[in-house]
């Protein structure tokens, strides 16, 4: 996902209910209410701004308002995120790369932007229906069940009707309308939590990303990260042809070259025995590189027994101390056992030679979703080494964290200074 | 010797039986799938079994599967494992019953040939053959262990050569001393590994190979 198309902070399900959570919602209710009309404004003003833009005056205040509109609806996104319990995914294209001024143009044709404009007109007035109507409720139900006492404490003819139509006499009928307050405060009090879902509702209809948006998003990640796998396998092919040219091609033309002189000298045996042993040699030396590459393309521990057998030969064969907890009931899918298996070995390597790990553990599980057969499979790769390790430097874990990406694997490292290093990667799959 | 092969590809499986025939053996069957070799080694109860690691129908890891099998059901059934690869999870496995008469090479040792029919041989008689890169891979992996510091080069060398399966007279050949200077660092290496001293060759080289794995 590009950067512009994250999630806004950290949304967490808000469980908590009661007086307190009621009060909270209350001033969310005037925050947000305030916040509405506010809204109208800047929406005023950004249409102002791009009609002004031939004149000048327009492109600063445009430039400001594109700005301050995002930022106020992030917020929104974050508050209906945090009273809906799921994250709202902001609906943004990355920017485009140029001067400001185009970086403007993009921005304004943009649907998601004229959808963000929608909004604000449309929260100024929806906004008042949910979160403005339960303040309503509150401010009324205060009022109406202190009407007895201003009723007694004010001059005669100042508080007589109460709801604008029937006058009241007598304390008798000014209790009443305090019960009616009474009313209208426990209309509030239940009606506050449904009320704030509800417009944490409307905000999310206008202000996620629309299903174009979604699957535009979704197909840039896909280019970029097809383009890094077909790279990455092209690559490969192309260190396995160097490989062989180099290595066990070399060693067959030696081997060739000493049969065809054992040929010649038949008559020195000797010497016939001194190049016969020279081709064993060679013959060895071709294998052991054969062997070394295969090991490379794909192990055949992997293919015998699986990411299991395969992470515990991993293990036996580490120079330290390795521990192994695999937890997967089943076969994964043979792309997705390799790409696993090389991003362990590396981050194994890469823990030895860089981290200095006295002892290292491993973990490998697979969680099913509830009533599916795909899930997901989490590896952990912890070492007790000097830490400092990080993805961004292009160094082996920006390359394995990029491998994982064409299988939407994902890869975070948590390496302070000094040690210990924690890698997590994480692989959606299905068991085959 | 009367012996079984198991390879499933007929150009190897053909140098296997010519190698054998050469030196006198008798070869009962040549299979080249794993149900023909489990059936084989039931039924022949050959004095040694050469298998291929990988065979049909899986080519997986059947051959050692079947290998390991049979000797369930016929307790130190003499089984020499060969292989493109040595993994040293393969290597636990074949010698997790501790029976001995096992062995575990890779297949470019066939090469050498002597060397080879030596092997066959040793493991035929009940002894236990590694191959030395597993043997290696041991020995790196522990090299870090304090008891195994402690050993001079020489005592190493010993050790090697022994964890390989090798007897006293066959690692004095190697190293141009005496038997009696062999069996004077192997003891050593008992003691300074904390080790149970054994006369036989066999039960030292598994108790090595144990501690090495261990």
């Amino acid at each position: 996902m590009a950067a512009s198309s994250g999630l806004v902070g950290p949304a967490t399900s808000v469980a908590r209910s009661g007086p307190v959570a009621r009060f909270e919602l209350l001033v969310h209710s005037v925050l947000l209410s305030l916040a509405s009309v506010l809204g109208a404004v800047l929406c005023c003003l950004w249409i102002a701004g791009v009609a002004l833009v031939p004149f000048g005056l327009g492109l600063p205040m445009t430039l400001l308002c594109a700005v301050a509109v995002r930022w106020f609806a992030d917020r929104h996104r974050q508050w209906a995120g945090q009273r809906l319990g799921t994250p709202i995914a902001r609906p943004y294209l990355p920017t485009p790369p140029g001067n400001r001024l185009t970086q403007l143009q993009a921005e304004l044709r943009a649907p998601a932007s004229w959808r963000d404009c929608a909004w604000l007109l449309a929260n100024s007035v929806a906004c008042w229906l949910t979160s403005g109507l339960s303040l309503v409720l509150f401010l009324a139900g205060w009022f109406y069940s202190g009407y007895p006492l201003l009723v007694a404490v004010t001059p005669p003819e100042v508080f007589r009707e109460p709801f604008g139509f029937f006058p009241v006499h007598g304390l008798g009928q000014t209790l009443l309308v305090a019960l009616a307050g009474s009313v209208f405060l426990a209309a509030w009090y239940f009606s506050a939590e449904p009320l704030a879902r509800l417009n944490a509702r409307l905000m999310r209809s206008l202000l996620t990303p629309t299903d174009k948006a979604e699957l535009l998003a979704r197909v840039g990640q896909l280019t970029q990260t097809r383009a890094e796998a077909v790279d990455a396998g092209a690559s490969e092919l192309r260190r396995i042809e160097r490989d062989l040219h180099d290595g066990a091609q070399a060693r067959l033309v030696s081997l060739g070259m000493n049969l065809g002189l054992a040929e010649r000298v038949a008559d020195d045996p000797e010497a016939v025995r001194r190049l016969l042993a020279e081709a064993r040699a060679s013959t060895a030396g071709a294998l052991e590189e054969l062997r070394d590459l295969v090991r490379g393309i794909h192990p055949p521990v992997l293919a015998d027994r699986g990411l299991d057998g395969a992470v515990q030969a991993l293990a036996l064969a580490n120079p330290v101390p390795t521990t192994v907890e695999v937890r997967i009931p089943g076969r994964l899918p043979a792309p997705v056992e390799s790409a696993a298996y090389f991003a362990i070995a590396e981050t194994l390597t890469n823990a030895i030679k860089h981290a200095g790990a006295r002892q290292v553990r491993i973990s490998v599980e697979f969680t099913r979703e509830p009533g599916r057969v795909s899930g997901e499979l989490r590896i952990t790769v912890a070492d007790d080494g000097h830490g400092g390790a990080t993805i961004d430097d292009g160094g082996g874990l920006h390359g394995i964290a990029r491998r994982l990406a064409a299988f939407d694997g994902t890869l975070t490292v948590d390496s302070p200074s000094g040690g210990p290093t924690e890698v997590r990667m994480s692989l959606p799959c299905a068991l085959s | 010797m009367r012996v079984v092969i198991a390879e499933d590809l007929a150009l190897l499986r053909d140098g296997l039986v010519r190698i054998f025939q050469a030196y006198g053996d008798e070869v009962l069957d040549a299979v080249r799938d794993a149900p023909s070799l489990s059936r084989a080694l039931v039924t022949h109860r050959p004095d040694i079994a050469v298998v291929d690691v990988r065979l049909p129908p899986t080519f997986t890891d059947e051959g050692l599967r079947t290998a390991i099998e049979a000797r369930k059901r016929v307790p130190g059934l003499p089984v020499l494992v060969l292989s493109q690869y040595v993994e040293q999870l393969y290597a636990r496995e074949l010698l997790s019953d501790q029976a001995g008469a096992v062995g575990y090479l890779l297949k470019d040792r066939v090469m050498d040939v002597d060397h080879f029919i030596g092997a066959v041989r040793q493991v035929a008689a009940g002894g236990t053959v590694m191959d030395p890169d597993v043997v290696n891979a041991l020995l790196g992996r522990r090299s870090a262990d304090p008891p195994l510091r402690t050993l001079t080069p020489r005592e190493r060398e010993v050790l090697a050569l022994m964890s390989e399966g090798r007897s006293n007279a066959a690692i004095a050949g190697r190293m141009f001393i005496s038997e009696k200077a062999v069996s004077k660092h192997s003891n050593n290496i008992f003691i300074k590994l904390g080790l149970e001293q054994s006369e036989e060759d066999n039960r030292r080289v598994l108790a090595v190979l144990a501690y090495l794995q261990g």
